[in-house]
């Protein structure tokens, strides 16, 4: 295998490598004339560039965006609107009824994510943490279990949507097993309770894997011989758990928290390819309502998304920024160990 | 499935059984059904005709209607088992009428029977319908979209390895002023998900002409900001002697990038690698965004513009699902350690 992977990287790299040479006679140029530090930014371009023209300069450019109307792509055809579009996200006239907001799909967008945040992780951490619990303990052939939780994680939202789409349809397998043990079949998809139920069900199962596989390293990371003075002293299981491996999984499981937070908020592909946001607004989600009134829509208002998406932006700096601040603890207290 | 036979016998300590042995089992059982099932699931009913898969409820494997050839007939007449009062035999349709098929023995075609269609099954065995996966490359656009997906992958990965592995030389190995700004910054940039700057993203890729266009749907995505962390925390660990030893040998800059940095982060450049290929044949929102017309789309966007239709072709859909899998699976097979390694290392995903 590796020699093979070695073989083909040379196939591969073959023309890069010439080009390496190629560039080496006016690189040096370069170096003579600009030195070290112009070295640095010769290396540091390309990347930079990229990072400038494509993300860092967009996110100045929202900001611009979410202050004017109109449909117009371009900014420099648009009309400056002032807090505008922020103003028509969030106004309502009587905010216990979401109808009566000017942008109630705003509003469902934001309930529909809210509620999936707070069900989704919630589930999705409780499994994972049993799962890798699981996996924590001697098992024979552990990596193979591993990669069974692991597998769906590869996989692609569409593909994950299109797996379930086809399970959960109406005269699906689900429902077959329904009828051979005597119940009705549901239509899945078309009820709007169990299509939400559905959502999460089908991101927590692309996901699990992820999660479990970060617990599980952080559950390997916790001393052995603390188990086996637990051991000595008779303690029961369950204090065991309590005791030692929820606090010293801590760490871990805040940053896992975090990073799932980040993701639910930003739920789309999966829900997207399996219910469309349906039925009616029942799993119409943030990343869609942006991605409706941005792009999909008749009437596109890009104004009124960019808004939108630094609504969320904000909510997920905060919650990034959480996560740097965990990941740091966790390294320094590493280090002092 | 040996493991499955080792593991039923385990325990936990001595010779009873924990409740926490049971629990094992069963979760690890369910997690298999569970987590391996419906992409086998899947896999089993892209084989199926569209007949069997309307049918309810499903059969597990795909079968086939036989059929054979009778004389004094040109087309080829489907078989069916017949149970009635003068016994179990097979015979062939001729033409049914209501509820009264017309039937023939192939043995013996001269006499018609008239069978009534309550008394009879069709006579099936199991078969593939390799046409799911044959006609989408020969009569639809599936193999425009795979050449897409496969060139942005490839290409964005390659653009990807170098880019990040440049930037992360220069932070990494050199001391210049505003180094630590860079690093602030690209931190930063961890904090902005393409979903939240989609408005703006696509006036400027729409402002440099690259709407319906592939290099659209890469550049955006290739200045990883994990890409560039995780090759500059490997890179950290090698020593700069050994960099001060080639430059006293007159190396040029580049050639220590080229020739010394680049070999030696050969490991986390693989795990990068392996990444970049997932994501980047996964990509599905920005592609989404872009990618507008039919010729352009990557198999991702082909699948959901086939999924939206009205009439969903769920025999060619199903087949081109397990087609967009097969190169993750692979992934999953051959270098699944590397990946699970690098997220239990890095929290990379």
């Amino acid at each position: 295998m590796a020699q093979v992977g070695a073989w083909v990287g040379a196939v591969i790299t073959a023309p890069l490598r010439g080009f390496a040479r190629l560039l080496d006679v006016p690189l040096r140029v370069w170096q003579r004339l600009a030195g070290q530090n112009g070295m640095a930014a010769f290396f540091l371009l390309p990347n930079m560039a990229i990072f400038g023209i494509f993300v860092l300069f967009p996110l100045g450019l929202n900001i611009a965006y979410s202050l004017t109307s109109g449909g117009a792509l371009f900014l420099a055809d648009r009309n400056f609107a002032g807090l505008g579009q922020y103003q028509r996200l969030l106004t309502c006239a009587d905010y216990t009824n979401l109808l009566s907001c000017q942008e109630d799909q705003f509003w469902t967008a934001l309930g529909n994510t809210a509620l999936f945040v707070v069900v989704q992780v919630t589930a999705l951490i409780v499994l994972a943490t049993a799962t890798a619990l699981i996996l924590n303990r001697e098992l024979r052939a552990r990596s193979f279990w591993r990669a069974v939780f692991f597998f769906p994680v590869l996989l692609s939202p569409v593909v994950v949507g299109l797996i379930w789409r086809w399970i959960l349809d109406r005269n699906g397998v689900l429902n077959a097993g329904l009828v051979a043990v005597g119940l009705d079949p549901v239509n899945w998809l078309l009820d709007r309770n169990f299509a939400f139920a559905a959502a999460v069900g089908v991101t927590i199962w692309a996901h699990l894997g992820f999660f479990a596989l970060i617990l599980l390293a952080g559950l390997q990371a916790i001393p052995r011989d603390l188990y086996e003075a637990a051991e000595m002293d008779g303690t029961r299981p369950a204090r065991v758990f309590w005791r030692i491996t929820l606090p010293l999984l801590m760490p871990n499981m805040l940053v896992v928290i975090v990073l799932a937070l980040i993701r639910a908020v930003q739920v789309f592909d999966e829900a997207f390819v399996l219910t469309g946001g349906g039925p009616g607004t029942a799993t119409l989600f943030l990343t869609q309502y942006i991605y409706e009134v941005g792009f999909a829509s008749l009437l596109k208002n890009p104004g009124l998304a960019a808004a939108a998406s630094i609504l969320m932006g904000g909510v997920l700096v905060v919650l990034t920024l959480l996560q740097l601040a965990l990941g740091r603890r966790n390294e320094r207290k590493a280090k002092l160990k | 499935m040996s493991a499955v036979g080792t593991f039923l016998t385990r325990r936990r300590g001595g010779d009873r059984w924990d409740w926490t042995d049971i629990v094992t089992f069963l979760w690890l059982g369910a997690g298999v059904f569970i987590m391996f099932g419906p992409a086998l699931w899947l896999v089993l009913s892209s084989f199926k005709s569209p007949a069997q898969l309307s049918e309810f409820p499903p059969t597990l494997l795909p079968y086939e209607a036989r059929t054979a050839v009778v004389e004094g007939y040109d087309k080829p007449l489907p078989l069916f088992v017949v149970t009635d009062d003068s016994g179990t035999r097979t015979l062939a349709e001729v033409r049914r009428v209501g509820t009264i098929a017309q039937m023939v023995d192939p043995e013996n075609p001269a006499t018609m029977e008239r069978i009534n269609i309550a008394n009879r099954t069709p006579d099936r065995a199991v078969g593939f319908s390799w046409g799911n996966y044959l006609d989408p490359f020969l009569r639809f656009d599936f193999l425009k979209y795979t050449q897409n997906s496969i060139f942005v992958t490839g290409v964005a990965t390659l653009i990807t390895l170098l880019t990040n592995s440049m930037a992360a030389f220069a932070l990494s190995k050199y001391d210049f002023r505003g180094r630590n700004t860079v690093v602030v910054l690209i931190i930063a940039t961890l904090m902005i998900p393409l979903s939240v700057i989609l408005v703006p993203l696509y006036s400027i890729v729409s402002g440099v002409g690259l709407i319906n266009s592939l290099w659209g749907v890469i550049l955006p995505t290739v200045a990883t900001p994990t890409g560039v962390f995780l090759l500059r925390q490997y890179m950290l660990t090698i020593p700069d002697e050994l960099l001060e030893a080639a430059r006293m040998d007159h190396a040029s800059e580049w050639q220590i990038y080229w020739r010394i940095v680049l070999p030696l982060t050969a490991p986390a450049l693989a795990v990068l690698a392996i990444f970049s290929v997932v994501w980047r044949w996964n990509d599905f929102l920005w592609p989404l965004i872009v990618l507008s017309r039919q010729e352009v789309y990557t198999l991702q966007v082909g699948l959901n513009a086939y999924a939206g239709e009205l009439n969903v072709q769920w025999h060619y859909l199903l087949a081109m699902t397990v087609i967009t899998m097969i190169p993750v699976v692979l992934v999953f097979v051959f270098l699944q350690r590397f990946i699970t390694a690098g997220i239990a290392g890095t929290g990379l995903k």
